[in-house]
């Protein structure tokens, strides 16, 4: 349920952002956090980003995911 | 004890208990929030579908037995039942149907700030006909209530991503018990990480709150999102299923935002008290059995055929011990 998701945000539009990983792009809610910025790596939670994470981090990650060991 | 869901299922997808050293066990606590959810819960949100409101939720919520009916047998039946993956869906369906809308406010800290998003979205557009039936719950509360009575437990993992919203001082109440947690991450790196701390500390009798999860979690956790939380809702006493009612631990709609609250909006009435079904999804909540010791686990009950939350959702103890064993 508190499944969280890494992906890099790549546009924004006011209280949104358009965030992509691994080839998937959506569009997100960026009012709850701070400074979002372009190529932010954020983690993303039932549409919002919740938290920005270290790059290195999101790719870590995202290698879990990649590998299928993990989907909650 | 591991308070999460997701960490129940990645333990056991990770076959971790099998690695633990003699002495040390994980118990699953109660930090699925399908599975928390009372019945009472499910019989409202299926009298408002019944009245033809639009009812958006989370899929998992679906196949939930209430009292009666779950909302997948109404919608079997043919009410408007749609499961979507961000309350934002839910407020495009409202902006789309012009119908009333009902999203089943459900989940913990990380899931509230979201959903609280959405209502001031719907405000912003002047959408006047989306509504929330609240059943969010809070974890510290919910720990609070546990550790008041002697559980046996010797430390928590602690989820990653509801400190990612309350920070690790959240916790600090646990050390006045002479217990230790850690935040974690959800790989089998940060799991096992995490469990070696908590046994460092605990055989060392230190007891601290650590985050093991820095990339994601800061030590204030994320203060906006608090921010957006409070403003639309309030800690209310609430009801957990196996814990009973628990003092602050629910979110409400605040009285000021009522045209966005769902039970202020509608009459719901809903019928009357739950059939004995032998479930004992809430003792397992509460750490005091693992699911086999429930006679219908994996028997009359299973993730194909769930009788209890326990088993509805993926992220439920009972359906993980039957998937991964």
């Amino acid at each position: 349920m508190c499944l969280a998701v890494p992906m890099k945000v790549v546009e924004i539009n006011g209280d949104m952002a358009v965030v992509e990983s691994a080839g998937l792009r959506r569009e997100v809610g960026i009012m709850l956090l701070s400074n979002v910025k372009l190529n932010d790596w954020v983690l993303i939670h039932a549409g919002f980003a919740i938290t920005k994470l270290t790059k290195k981090q999101a790719r870590e990650t995202l290698a879990i995911f990649a590998e299928g060991q993990f989907f909650g | 004890m591991e308070v999460c869901g997701t960490h129940t299922v990645a333990i056991r997808r990770f076959g971790l208990q099998r690695l633990l050293p003699a002495g040390v066990k994980l118990v699953s606590g109660p930090g699925c929030p399908v599975c928390v959810t009372p019945d009472s819960y499910i019989d409202e949100a299926v009298a408002l579908a019944r009245q033809g409101v639009v009812i958006a939720s989370f899929g998992d919520m679906l196949r939930v037995p209430g009292s009666r009916s779950s909302l997948e047998k109404e919608r079997a039946a043919g009410a408007d039942i749609r499961a979507v993956y961000s309350p934002l869906d839910a407020l495009q369906i409202a902006a789309e149907t012009g119908r009333e809308t009902v999203f089943l406010a459900v989940g913990f800290e990380t899931t509230a700030p979201g959903i609280a998003a959405a209502a001031m979205k719907a405000l912003e557009n002047k959408l006047d006909n989306f509504s929330l039936l609240t059943a969010l719950r809070l974890v510290p509360p919910a720990l609070k209530a546990l550790i008041a009575v002697d559980t046996g437990l010797s430390g928590f993992l602690l989820p990653g991503h509801v400190s990612a919203i309350i920070g690790r001082k959240a916790y600090d109440f646990l050390l006045q018990h002479r217990l230790s947690g850690v935040i974690s991450g959800f790989s089998a790196e940060d799991i096992i990480s995490s469990l070696l701390l908590l046994l460092e500390m605990h055989n060392k009798d230190i007891y601290k709150i650590l985050n093991n999860y820095p990339a994601a979690v800061r030590d204030s956790g994320n203060e906006k999102s608090r921010t957006v939380l409070a403003e639309v809702f309030e800690p209310v006493d609430a009801e957990w299923r196996g814990l009973g009612f628990i003092a602050g631990s629910g979110l409400n709609v605040r009285p000021a935002y009522a045209g966005l609250d769902s039970r202020r909006r509608f009459t719901i009435k809903t019928e009357s008290a739950s059939p004995q079904r032998g479930c004992r999804c809430g003792d397992v909540l509460r750490g005091l059995i693992d699911p086999p010791a429930c006679p219908l686990f994996n028997k009359a009950c299973r993730p194909d055929q769930p009788l209890g939350p326990c088993m509805v959702s993926s992220e439920g103890s009972c359906s993980a011990w039957v998937t991964y064993g």
